[in-house]
């Protein structure tokens, strides 16, 4: 019998051939066009059935190119496994969204947005969550200043 | 004078210095406690440090009913407009403590989201340091902010110049219980 990782990393390279073991940890880098077709599979796919989106979360390689990297962290409550599905976007290029999919990702595509300023297509609420909505900036950004400080805001603006 | 029996007497004063009297000890103390400063001050409360030795010890969650808030943590610039409202519904006499780094300064979150000290928003007559402070320097900054009233009343401080002389309190000498 296959061990369960190895048929996960099968089924997935199926897909999305450039998926891999990183540290014993089941990975996929795709491309920013190919993201929804991945994405769907994963949950679709009855050999995968990733059922939750645990987070999306946003990085930002400074200086490369494409500059961001964001994230997606799926869990199967079926079958208990995990994956990550990577994929890079340049500044100013837009992701689609995944909330059509996953409930969770509306929340977590807003924080991507409110700390990097990762555009999600198809989002029904992409506004800031955590920061106030005067905030400028993008403060999660490799080239925000550490020491540059924002109007405070108004109890309106704040709430 | 007072005589042994305590009758036929008379004691002069003047009405500003009653009334700083009667400020000075019953001070009613808010917190607005956003961090762990605010279980320092928890300590302070309780009855090992008793901060009803000096008069503060009626805490109430209302602005409306107090005089004296306490700032015990880190404010950011989302709760900086909350603060300022909660400092503008006290009536006044009003007074205000900043406990702790974070609130005296920002402490060490120098970062897009943590005001740098409440002074930024609203007036602050003693600073407390420390990470968090000990219950000592919570009380000894009680005890400066009633000299601070008593001068106020007797004219040695002015009373709309709050920011221009804020008391300092350096951990170095408190005392241990």
């Amino acid at each position: 019998m296959q061990a369960p990782k190895q048929m996960v990393l099968e089924a997935i390279q199926s897909i999305s051939p450039e998926a891999s073991l990183e540290r014993g940890q089941v990975v996929a880098q795709v491309r920013r066009e190919n993201l929804r077709k991945v994405l769907k599979a994963c949950k679709e796919d009855p050999r995968l059935r990733f059922d939750f989106l645990m987070d999306v979360v946003g990085v930002d390689y400074l200086g490369q190119k494409p500059r961001f990297e964001v994230v997606y962290l799926l869990y199967s409550s079926a079958t208990n496994h995990r994956l990550r599905v990577k994929v890079r976007v340049e500044e100013g290029e837009s992701l689609p969204s995944m909330v059509g999919l996953w409930a969770s990702a509306d929340w977590a595509e807003r924080e991507v947005w409110d700390m990097y300023g990762i555009k999600f297509e198809g989002h029904p609420n992409l506004k800031r969550i955590l920061l106030f909505e005067e905030f400028e900036g993008h403060p999660l950004r490799k080239d925000y200043p550490t020491e540059r400080r924002q109007k405070i805001p108004k109890i309106e603006e704040s709430l | 004078m007072m005589s042994a029996t305590g009758e036929n007497n008379i004691l002069t004063t003047k009405l500003s210095e009653v009334i700083a009297w009667g400020r000075k000890y019953s001070l009613w103390p808010m917190p607005f406690g956003t961090a762990c400063c605010a279980i320092e001050f928890m300590g302070a409360v309780s009855a090992v440090f008793d901060i009803s030795r000096f008069g503060a010890e009626l805490v109430r969650f209302s602005p409306r009913q107090s005089d004296l808030l306490l700032v015990l943590g880190t404010i950011n610039y989302k709760q900086a407009a909350i603060l300022k409202k909660i400092y503008e519904q006290m009536c006044e006499p009003k007074y205000v403590i900043a406990v702790g780094a974070c609130a005296t300064c920002g402490g060490f979150y120098d970062n897009y989201a943590v005001l740098q000290g409440i002074d930024e928003v609203i007036p602050v007559d003693v600073y407390v340091p420390g990470c968090p402070p000990r219950p000592e320097q919570i009380l000894l900054s009680i005890v400066k902010l009633q000299e601070k009233i008593d001068a106020q009343a007797r004219g040695e401080v002015a009373k709309d110049a709050k920011r221009a002389a804020p008391e300092i309190l350096y951990s170095s000498k408190v005392p241990t219980v």
